[in-house]
């Protein structure tokens, strides 16, 4: 660990991960906490809860689908609902800066609630800290979220299995293209919208996958390299089956970044075995944020980590860890 | 915008890939720009060809090749009071001698990531009290961006605007490459993006076979084809344009203009290779007052660290690979690069990481 943090400690890569382990786990760990899942399961007297919690510090703070208030329910509701959980209850801790005009906090507030109501879930604690102008950029967001897990199934992180499809719901990269695209210096016109969006109603419809995880910071890539790894097995993907959007192609070109990294907002991977894969796509397809869903890859055996890419003229490279800071602040 | 797809049909490409095979040809090609390299691995394309191809890394990233005493001046720099240090997001992790950008800017040094030097000029007109100082690296495709800057900078009156130049142009390094005649090289791979600024003519000298290419799969692998069937021929070394729908004969006239009207060739120091003679792009005398080496001088911070394992230099001259260095993947990953070529995206050592080739 170096001295000091510097952007790239939250970039999502390497880095962040030894600052999770090395300070936060080592020093906090608990059974619950070192799983390093989306959300936490805990055993409540009545069955199973899941439990967890994200900051959202995007810059800017409203982009062309979606703003931070959005950002900060999907977030916490999509790391519930990839372990299984039905999403139930949110805190919501507020960071605001002096001189924040209270217009755009209304405006941040309505859209907490309208993705609330879609999620149907409810905000039932809050904090609001306001500090000096200089100390933080705007407004910062922290939410938590409780969901509980009917009948206990809980989905994890770890449960690919060998020969299952690899399936994920749509585009890639529609979020992070979308918010680079508004940034300070780098503003380039692009019709493209943030796929921000609450993915509990399409997962509800998900019956019988085997492993579930959220696509944000790092995009398709990190989440495989993380399942690859705890689930214990190499995982081949095909390139030319992975939808990208041709807005997020051409810009990812000019920007140099590959798809396969950027972030999303209202995707998801999901491991189910070859004959349920079928029925799954089927009823993910009639759902709104699954319309483009597809399977891209099979796990192909046990083994340590390796996800394999097949590429689209027939090539093959390994995919790996994405490191260090990417373009800042997207999530 | 569709233009990508069809550089990248399996099917063309695969054509293309049995007709280098039926070649039956040896030979050792480099391919001197890091953009190649990157986009080689990111699909895969030495799968594709037989084995007696070996594609060789060379020296075409701006970052990897610029100096330790560039790299220690350009920390230094932060040192500097009220300075805003405006760079390209790539020269941040380098590491120094001592330190690094991002290490400065995390003690609380002003060092901004710029995705241009527009960007950089706008926060010298919109921070009037603050010394912006850009650092200006890169080849023939970034100078007459940054040369236009400065005539602008100009315009305006700046007079807190200031420009590190340790750009380079690229012939002066292949003819470097090529008469140190350290590997066997049979033909080169150009780089596009610096022949749409030259044309292909500064080539002219070079005398292997050679071709200038674009970046999709198909491009890369048509070049190949090219530089196989000259290199079986034998017949007089020419330079082949793969890349005719973005190079033009006489280059883009108008950016070599920009170019030559603020900056002036010079003696460069390159990484791996030392002292290049008229390899670097200095300011004119006319814009001198807009060149940071004159007005801050040598605030290089004291070397530190010193020499390490780090093969950079030699896997830049294409001699060795970053699997030949004891350092790469385990006391240097991109997390903690010990050398350039690990912090770049054009860097063969990030590549590599990258891209699993271990």
């Amino acid at each position: 660990m170096s001295d000091r943090i510097t952007m790239a400690h939250g970039g999502g890569g390497g880095l962040t991960r030894s600052l999770v382990k090395d300070i936060i786990v080592s020093s906090l760990g608990n059974s619950a906490l070192n799983r390093l899942d989306d959300s936490a399961v805990l055993r409540s007297s009545s069955g199973k809860l899941a439990y967890t919690t994200d900051s959202y510090v995007v810059k800017p703070l409203f982009f062309s689908g979606g703003d931070i208030g959005k950002l900060a329910v999907c977030g916490t509701v999509n790391d519930l609902a990839v372990n299984g959980a039905r999403p139930l209850y949110l805190s919501l801790g507020l960071i605001i800066e002096e001189g924040f005009p209270v217009s755009d906090l209304k405006r941040i507030v309505n859209s907490i609630r309208a993705a609330g109501a879609e999620a149907r879930v409810k905000v039932v604690c809050g904090d609001t800290k306001v500090v000096e102008r200089g100390s933080a950029d705007g407004i910062f967001i922290n939410t938590s979220g409780i969901g509980e897990i009917p009948s206990g199934k809980a989905v994890s992180g770890s449960g690919a299995r060998p020969g299952d499809a690899v399936i994920i719901n749509g585009t890639l990269g529609d979020h992070g293209i979308a918010v680079l695209s508004k940034r300070n210096g780098l503003e380039f016109d692009t019709t493209l919208r943030s796929d921000c969006a609450p993915l509990n109603g399409l997962i509800g419809r998900m019956r019988g996958v085997h492993c579930m995880r959220d696509l944000t910071r790092g995009g398709l890539a990190a989440a495989l390299r993380e399942i690859a790894a705890s689930s214990k097995v190499s995982i081949g993907i095909d390139e030319s089956s992975v939808p990208v959007r041709e807005a997020v192609r051409a810009a990812c070109e000019m920007l140099g970044l590959d798809p396969l990294y950027v972030a999303n907002e209202g995707k998801l991977v999901a491991f189910a075995g070859e004959k349920e894969a079928g029925r799954i796509l089927n009823a993910m397809r009639k759902h709104k944020y699954g319309r483009r869903a597809r399977i891209i890859g099979r796990v192909l055996r046990r083994g340590r980590g390796d996800v394999i890419l097949n590429t689209s003229i027939g090539g093959r490279r390994m995919i790996e860890d994405y490191s260090g800071e990417q373009l800042p602040r997207i999530c | 915008m569709k233009y990508v797809d069809e550089f990248n049909d399996r099917k063309i490409v695969g054509k293309i890939a049995s007709e280098i095979s039926a070649l039956k040809v040896s030979a050792n090609i480099m391919e001197v720009c890091g953009t190649h390299t990157s986009s080689i691995f990111r699909h895969g394309i030495r799968d594709l060809l037989p084995s007696g191809v070996r594609l060789l890394t060379g020296p075409g990233c701006p970052v990897c090749v610029t100096s330790q005493s560039d790299i220690d001046s350009m920390i230094g720099l932060c040192e500097i009071e009220d300075a805003v240090i405006a760079t390209f997001g790539d020269m941040m992790r380098v590491p120094g001698s001592s330190g690094s950008l991002a290490a400065k800017r995390a003690e609380g040094a002003q060092v901004r990531p710029v995705y241009s030097p527009t960007d950089a000029l706008e926060i010298a007109v919109r921070e009037r009290d603050r010394k912006v100082i850009f650092l200006g690296v890169g080849f023939e495709t970034t100078a007459p961006a940054v040369a236009a800057t400065i005539i602008a900078a100009g315009e305006k009156g700046l007079n807190n605007f200031w420009v590190y130049s340790a750009h380079k142009i690229m012939p002066p390094a292949i003819r470097a490459i090529l008469s140190a005649d350290e590997i066997r090289i049979d033909g080169l791979m150009l780089p596009g993006h610096v022949s749409t600024i030259l044309g292909p003519k500064p080539y002219e000298f070079i005398n292997v076979p050679s071709v200038i290419a674009g970046f999709e799969p198909m491009d890369i692998m048509l070049s190949i084809h090219m530089l196989l069937k000259q290199i079986k021929t034998g017949e007089k070394p020419r330079v082949g344009n793969e890349y005719g729908r973005a190079v033009r004969p006489g280059g883009n006239e108008k950016a070599k203009k920009v170019m030559n009207e603020v900056f002036e060739t010079g003696d460069a120091e390159w990484r791996g290779f030392g002292l290049i003679p008229g390899s670097g792009l200095d300011i004119k005398k006319k814009y001198g007052r807009f060149d940071a080496k004159k007005a801050f001088g040598a605030v290089a911070v004291a070397g530190g660290a010193g020499k390490t394992a780090c093969i950079c230099g030699q896997i830049l001259r294409g001699l060795k690979t970053p699997k030949d260095c004891s350092l790469f993947g385990s006391a240097c990953t991109p997390d903690k690069p010990v050398g350039p070529c690990m912090v770049s995206s054009e860097g063969a050592c990030s590549t590599y990481y990258k891209y699993g080739a271990r």
